[in-house]
């Protein structure tokens, strides 16, 4: 059995900038495992621009954001091992991981690791998560299937669309179908807010007139081989279709962008520790999961809405990754970390006693103006500030300082203090 | 004299923006809580500008399309018609990141480039 130090499942960001990371820390017995012909992930296929502002104070695309990363992969001439499915991950009882993936190239294969970077990404909830009544006709796709479709294959799935939930490729969507001739109809968000970003509603709805219904959903699919029309309906507070707000809209094609689930089957499967709020592992402030050696980053660990956080998390993990590698330690004592008032999870879930300056990032569950962020520990505020505005759309970081960190000795909780939620 | 509601997408705050224009020039913005949401609407009401990002046809390449951007931002009236000229374009494989796909899109001067990279695809056995 090929015996490695690191092995990174997944080459999209978070796996490439872990693996460079850990590289840059010095380690050197490393491969990236992915199950497409190419790294990237994701990016690849989402070829608008708006990626990297943070990282690299410009507006890049998708594809161009990827390739800074693959070219560091390259110069430091890290293997991959691609088109490569990995198929079951397991710990032994010396610590030791054993990674069992398939490929074509190289059949079933065996990989004995020290460490493991859990980097998968996330999937598209698909239709069978939201009970739609209706037929089951040819059409329905979820947003993202859709921008394979347009971008990499130079397909266009209709010409007569309804997208149903207003999550950021939900609004990419609309933009880029109307761009090559389709009509958008309508984006219907059940929540009384968009969970897409400002500038793309601006840029990718109210640029071309496309209607954002809000408090709205799918009631009703017509259509017998192909989508025919969607019966749409306003919801109340309790978010159930109202009767008599019905109206049918004739269409080919219904988008969904109705969130993102981490992929962690694999993650189940070792046994490493769940998060139920954010579906992904519950890691430490070195993005450590539950398993010793096993460390998790990207959108396999909460869903992120900008990729250069997803980049900056995927550094913490490849740096600390190769910590571990030397020989540090990561078993001291444990403190948890939890939301309440409005903050709907926070990671990392846990912070080592003695651990160095790190940051929170969270989500809250609505939108909020004027409110106080507060992170407290025993009675004690360790850092508190203050947001015009929150949404569950936008992730929130919040760095604490060495000073700060040297408070914690018990529960870390963040919590909002409001003056009135929207 | 007419009014224009926008939404400022300068930072996540998303401030709702009231301009008053008067023969295409702006007279006040309101709404804003900071000066680049004036910025932001008088760029939007006078030369609003949008960097466009589409696919081209790729003849004899391992993917059938690559993806391209206008090196600047292009006037957003002219996204319809650049969409147009897009279709026309064929480019042959291999195409890299960074190539310039057509040096003048739609006479605005502005360059259209390979966001991604394509390989020729090895004729079959």
């Amino acid at each position: 059995m090929k015996k490695l130090d690191l092995v990174i499942i997944g080459g999209g960001p978070a796996g490439m900038a872990a693996a460079v990371a850990a590289y840059e820390k010095g380690v050197r017995n490393l491969l990236i495992l992915d199950r497409e012909p190419q790294l990237g992930g994701i990016l690849e296929q989402c070829i608008h621009n708006g990626f990297g502002l943070h990282r690299f104070k410009e507006e890049l695309t998708g594809p161009e954001y990827a390739a800074r990363f693959a070219e560091k992969v390259a110069e430091y001439g890290i293997p991959c091992l691609l088109n490569t499915m990995v198929l079951d991950l397991e710990t032994e009882s010396d610590g030791t991981k054993i990674v069992t993936a398939v490929s074509p190239q190289e059949g079933y294969l065996k990989l004995n690791a020290r460490a493991v970077i859990l980097a998968m990404g996330c999937r598209e909830r698909p239709r069978g998560a939201l009970n739609i009544a209706g037929t089951r006709p040819a059409g329905i796709y979820t947003a993202g299937a859709a921008q394979k479709f347009v971008n990499i294959k130079g397909q266009m799935p209709g010409k007569r669309v309804v997208i149903l939930g207003s999550g950021d490729i939900g609004l990419i969507m609309a933009r880029r179908m109307t761009l090559e001739g389709a009509k958008v109809e309508a984006v219907c968000e059940l929540m009384p807010y968009s969970g897409g970003l400002t500038r793309n509603i601006v840029q990718c709805l109210a640029d071309f007139g496309i209607p954002l219904k809000l408090s709205h959903t799918v009631v009703q699919i017509h259509g017998k081989e192909r989508v025919e029309a969607v019966t749409i309906a306003a919801v109340g507070p309790d978010r159930r279709p109202i009767p008599g707000t019905e109206e049918k809209i004739p269409c080919d094609t219904l988008l969904l962008s109705v969130g993102l689930i981490p992929e962690n089957e694999l993650s189940r499967q070792a046994g490493v520790e769940m998060d139920p709020v954010t579906g992904g592992a519950v890691v430490d402030e070195n993005r450590q999961t539950s398993i010793p050696g096993v460390f998790a980053c990207g959108n396999v660990l909460h869903v992120h809405d900008l990729v250069d956080y997803v980049s900056e998390e995927a550094e913490i993990a490849g740096k600390q990754a190769a910590a571990y590698l030397d020989g540090c330690r990561m078993d001291a004592e444990m403190f948890p970390v939890s939301g309440k008032d409005g903050v709907r999870y926070v990671v990392p879930q846990r912070i080592r006693k003695g651990a160095a300056p790190f940051a929170l990032y969270f989500r809250v569950g609505d939108v909020y103006r004027d409110v106080r962020i507060v992170v407290e520990c025993g009675g004690k505020t360790l850092v508190s500030r203050i947001k015009k505005k929150v949404a569950p759309g936008e992730m929130e970081t919040l760095p604490l300082k060495a000073e700060q960190v040297s408070q914690i000795d018990g529960l870390v909780t963040v919590r909002l203090e409001q003056k009135g939620a929207e | 004299m007419e009014k224009r509601n926008l939404t400022c997408i300068v930072c996540p705050m998303g401030c709702a923006l009231t301009v008053e224009l008067e023969e295409g020039k702006v007279l006040s913005v309101s709404g804003n809580t900071c000066p680049r949401g004036e910025k932001y609407a008088q760029e939007e009401c006078t030369h609003p500008t949008r960097v466009l990002t589409s696919t081209i046809r790729v003849a004899d390449g391992v993917l059938p399309v690559v993806p391209v951007k206008t090196a600047a931002p292009i006037p957003k009236e002219l996204l319809f018609e650049a969409m147009a000229a897009l279709r026309e374009l064929t480019v042959p494989a291999p195409v890299a990141i960074g190539d310039v796909i057509c040096p003048d899109l739609c006479g605005t001067g502005i360059a259209l480039l390979a966001t991604s990279s394509v390989e020729k695809k090895e004729p079959d056995a």
